[in-house]
């Protein structure tokens, strides 16, 4: 029996959006020539139609996941990605290798290549964590954009020679360059990471044929990674707060503002605390409230809302003598032995042998692999939206369009036009060109994000391969031929009253269906309400106390929220897809985190 | 107190099979490993034999039932008929129906109405023999010391069952080395009941234990007059990976006067799961313990009692996944690196 996904060419563009589509640059737009190959949808990254700006992140993405795979590691199966858009939503295909010759020619490369990295990981890692410092200092040196009505007197006295102007341009490409060169560090040793990680994986799905996913990573995961530090910052926040005996201020529903200032009220006590606020924001409040791919994934420096909301139940549990602290030693104790008990069961000592050199490498590899995504997908991908917003700022106060945030719905290629507009007309002295030329096609592409959020897309297109053998697509997006023949007979299968996801942390939970698009809505939800979301992600952990279980519709079971649910003793289900158009708000659900089930009770 | 002819739980190791049965030494290795068994005594091959030996002062027995030919079935349904009847009827010599009777006592000094399991416990050790039509006669909720010595010779009967005759007669087994145990056992009011087993059945996984439990007695589980609930859970980590909530419709429950019948599962409780997340934790904890006690795989019956406290019934060593040899999943490699290459060599 033949199976196949509806072929590219048969995709229609939502009527009406046609120029809003033909925004995105022309190497993204599907052609004629696609219909040969299986392209999926990328929900797992991009679960909502793209801005027109924020798919430089695919773009800079690939190119980085591409060079890595094919050019710089070389995997032996594998090249890079390929990426296309219609709308709104990013489409990839993996250039997998089959001919042996290459295959060997390539394994050849990658011995040498790969095994260096392995065998050096420690210090390579180290040294990547200095360059990602290094990258953030220079973002955060970019300077403040400035078009002075004159230039400024000490630097033409400085004998400076170059405008004010130029430097917008100049910024604006180094802005981009940053971000294109970060992720370049984001894949560096992301595939190698994951690599080593699932090679243990495997073996103990072997050995352990009904092991679940995160019995394994509890054996792999690590205490001390980043992720972890927004979320103990809070906590010690809370401590300080008793410590200093402020905490009054701090009620549930009080805006941060009017919380601020009361501390403020509170004298030089009030004042420490902030300077411990301070303190902690920088860095560790730069994590996103998602998975940081699209510029309204605002972070919590950003946003205070969201820290802010779970101090007040922190400081009641300091005030009732919890301490807050993450037991890590006995967590790291409670990892040690539990590795012990399963290396006790396996049946040979070669196996014991075996996975003793298999749990090494993946233990060498995890800081990273839990590491890299504060560097990379919270810390620096913040400051360049904020960057970005900046130039929103600029633009929209010479009436380029109304908001700062309408910048988004310009790609990265015409937001450099926009720029060199800009940069003209205060050099001419002339008005520019942008206040006629964008708020009509920023208006269209509006309407168009509108169009496509309520338009359905098939879960992938093109005929389906025999096979997939290519890990980057098995690793990051656990996209396999079984998977495939689950989403064809889901295609077939219409409505049933079940939805499965990864099991991302056990137990079993019924309650009321809480839809939080975003992180506004997160005030809706009851203490007891399960919370049903397009992401989970660890910087929302503080809510995690209030509610019952969590549902999303991407994560899988590398991802953070299952490490983190599994701490709060939260069931969850990840990565169902479709959780949030299938669940209705209000709706009782049961969810039963250990076996990646949720059913719709009514 | 334990005699040549009585021997209680707690007195008993599998290193007594040979008197006490498979069933009896397990469950006294259990009872003195600390497992919350049921109380009971074995009553001994040695009284089986001291009965044996009254019945042949009234007539020769084994001699004729090792001169019957297996292949004459009229013969050994013949002999069968007259043999159960007279282990049946014969009275058992004094001193066996006085230790009986004392034993009983002492099982049921509160109450001597209590209900009791009444079961064969074979003395050979070998499974394939062991499951032979005969060997594993269960007499559930037994009342009474007379209705516990009737259960007794039933089980000491079986062995003169036309299967049981015919299998010896065709195996060539001598009569003189054929014995039977009796367990004789508080019996568990199960609210719910079942098997466990901590290996998987169906893959061989030694990390996970399979849970299968319905409403009421356990016989009806294990007998496969309904279909249990199942359970698997992390036997290290606890987490409960697979639940199937069966439609249980019917259970097994005791009769006033004594056994038991099936009854209609009450339609409130067919579809609603038998055990608890803390008793799916409870089990582990207990199969753990059983599992470490003997150093291999275990297969086990338990029950939780109307108040909810958890008894274990029965105790074998899984025979199956551990009788094949278990392969490497993996080799050592030299280079422990090139072990990433099942990941990123391709299928080969």
């Amino acid at each position: 029996m033949s199976k196949a996904f509806p072929l590219p060419s048969s995709l229609k563009v939502v009527p009406g959006t046609e120029r809003a589509q033909a925004a995105y640059p022309y190497y993204m737009q599907f052609g004629p020539e696609d219909d040969q190959r299986f392209w999926f949808y990328n929900s797992m990254h991009f679960p909502e139609p793209m801005h027109a700006f924020d798919s430089v992140t695919g773009e800079a993405a690939y190119c980085a996941l591409g060079a890595a795979n094919t050019r710089v590691h070389c995997l032996p199966t594998t090249k890079g990605i390929d990426e296309r858009i219609i709308n709104g939503r990013v489409y990839i295909g993996g250039i997998g290798v089959t001919d042996p010759a290459e295959i060997k020619e390539r394994t050849d490369e990658f011995v040498q290549r790969a095994f260096y990295y392995y065998e050096n990981w420690e210090k390579l890692y180290a040294d990547w964590k200095l360059k990602m410092r290094t990258l953030i200092e220079d973002a955060q040196k970019l300077p403040p954009l400035d078009l002075p009505k004159y230039e400024p007197l000490e630097n033409v006295r400085a004998g400076r020679g170059i405008a004010s102007n130029h430097w917008l341009l100049d910024t604006y490409q180094k802005t981009l360059e940053g971000y294109f060169r970060m992720w370049h560090h984001h894949f560096e040793f992301l595939l190698l990471g994951y690599g080593a990680y699932l090679t243990f994986f495997g073996f103990c799905k072997k050995a352990f044929p009904e092991i679940s996913d995160q019995s394994i990573a509890r054996m792999v995961a690590g205490m001390e990674a980043e992720i972890f530090r927004p979320d103990e910052e809070l906590r010690r926040l809370a401590r300080v707060a008793v410590q200093l005996g402020v905490e009054s201020p701090f009620q549930e529903g009080v805006p941060v503002q009017t919380v601020l200032e009361s501390l403020k009220d509170l004298g030089a006590q009030g004042q420490k605390w902030l300077d411990e606020l301070e303190t902690s924001r920088n860095p560790w409040f730069n994590v996103n409230v998602g998975d940081g791919f699209y510029h309204y994934h605002r972070s919590w420096n950003d946003d205070l809302s969201l820290p802010f909301s779970a101090l007040p139940s922190y400081i009641r549990q300091v005030k009732a003598g919890d301490s807050l602290e993450r037991p890590v030693n006995q967590l790291l104790e409670e990892r040690v032995q539990l590795i012990a008990d399963y290396r006790e069961l396996l049946g040979t000592d070669q196996d014991r042998a075996a996975f003793d050199q298999m749990i090494a490498l993946a233990h060498r590899v995890f800081p990273y692999v839990e590491g890299h995504k504060f560097y990379c997908e919270h810390w620096y991908t913040n400051l360049f939206f904020n960057k970005i917003r900046e130039f929103g700022r600029l633009l929209a106060g010479h009436g380029f369009f109304a908001k700062e945030e309408d910048v988004f719905h310009l790609t990265h290629y015409e937001l450099k036009s926009a720029i060199v507009d800009l940069m003209q007309s205060w050099s001419a002295g002339s008005p520019p060109r942008g206040p006629a030329h964008w708020p009509a096609l920023v208006a269209e592409r509006k309407a168009a994000i509108q169009a496509w959020a309520k338009h359905d897309t098939p879960p992938a297109l093109g005929p389906v391969p025999e096979i997939i053998d290519d890990p980057a697509i098995v690793m990051l997006w656990g996209i396999t031929r079984e998977s495939l023949d689950a989403w064809l007979s889901a295609e077939s299968a219409g409505e049933t009253k079940e939805l499965k996801g990864f099991a991302a942390s056990r137990g079993v939970v019924e309650g009321t269906a809480r839809i939080v698009k975003s992180v506004d809505e997160i005030s809706r939800l009851r203490d007891g309400d399960i919370l049903v979301c397009q992401v989970t992600n660890p910087t929302w952990s503080p809510i995690f106390r209030k509610i019952a279980a969590a549902v999303s519709d991407i994560g899988g079971s590398m991802s953070h929220a299952a490490i983190v649910a599994r701490e709060y003793g939260l069931p969850a289900v990840v990565g169902t897809g479709t959780a949030t158009r299938r669940i209705r708000d209000g709706q009782r659900i049961r969810v039963d985190g250990g076996r990646g089930i949720v059913t719709l009770l009514d | 107190m334990t005699s040549d002819l009585i021997g209680w739980f707690a007195d008993l190791t599998l290193a007594d099979r040979p008197s006490v049965g498979g069933k009896g030494g397990s469950l006294g290795e259990l009872t003195r490993a600390g497992i919350a068994v049921p109380g009971g005594f074995v009553v001994r091959t040695a009284a089986f034999e001291a009965f044996i030996g009254e019945l042949e002062r009234s007539g020769s027995l084994r001699a004729r039932v090792e001169a019957l030919a297996a292949e004459d079935l009229d013969a050994i349904t013949a002999l069968s008929s007259e043999l159960v009847a007279r282990v049946q009827q014969v009275p058992l010599p004094d001193v066996l129906r006085a230790a009986l009777a004392e034993a009983h006592g002492k099982l049921c000094a509160v109450d001597a109405g209590s209900p009791l399991a009444v079961r064969s416990s074979a003395t050979t050790e070998d499974a394939e023999d062991a499951s032979f039509a005969g060997l594993q006669d269960t007499y559930l909720w037994v009342m009474g010391s007379a209705e516990v010595e009737r259960q007794v010779r039933s089980c000491w009967a079986s062995l003169y069952s036309v299967p049981s005759i015919s299998y010896r007669r065709r195996q060539g087994l001598p009569e003189a080395g054929v014995a039977m145990a009796v367990v004789v056992q508080r019996m568990v009011d199960a609210r719910c009941a079942g098997v466990m087993f901590t290996r998987s059945p169906t893959s061989g996984d030694r990390s996970v234990i399979v849970i299968e439990g319905a409403w009421g007695l356990g016989s009806a589980v294990v007998s496969g007059e309904v279909t249990p609930d199942r359970f698997v859970m992390g036997k290290i980590t606890g987490e409960i990976t697979v639940r199937e909530i069966r439609d249980k419709h019917v259970r097994h429950v005791p009769l006033a006067g004594g056994g038991t019948a099936e009854q209609e599962t009450p339609a409130e409780l067919r579809e609603v799961p038998c055990l608890s997340d803390e008793q799916l934790q409870q089990l582990r904890d207990v199969a753990r313990r059983i599992e470490k006690h003997y150093g291999r795989p275990q297969d086990i019956e338990w029950a939780f009692d109307q108040e909810g406290t958890l008894r274990i019934l029965q105790s074998r060593p899984e025979t199956v996944w551990s009788a094949r040899e278990a392969a490497p999943v993996a080799a050592v490699k030299d280079n422990p690196l090139h072990h990433v290459m099942s990941i990123f060599g391709g299928r080969n």
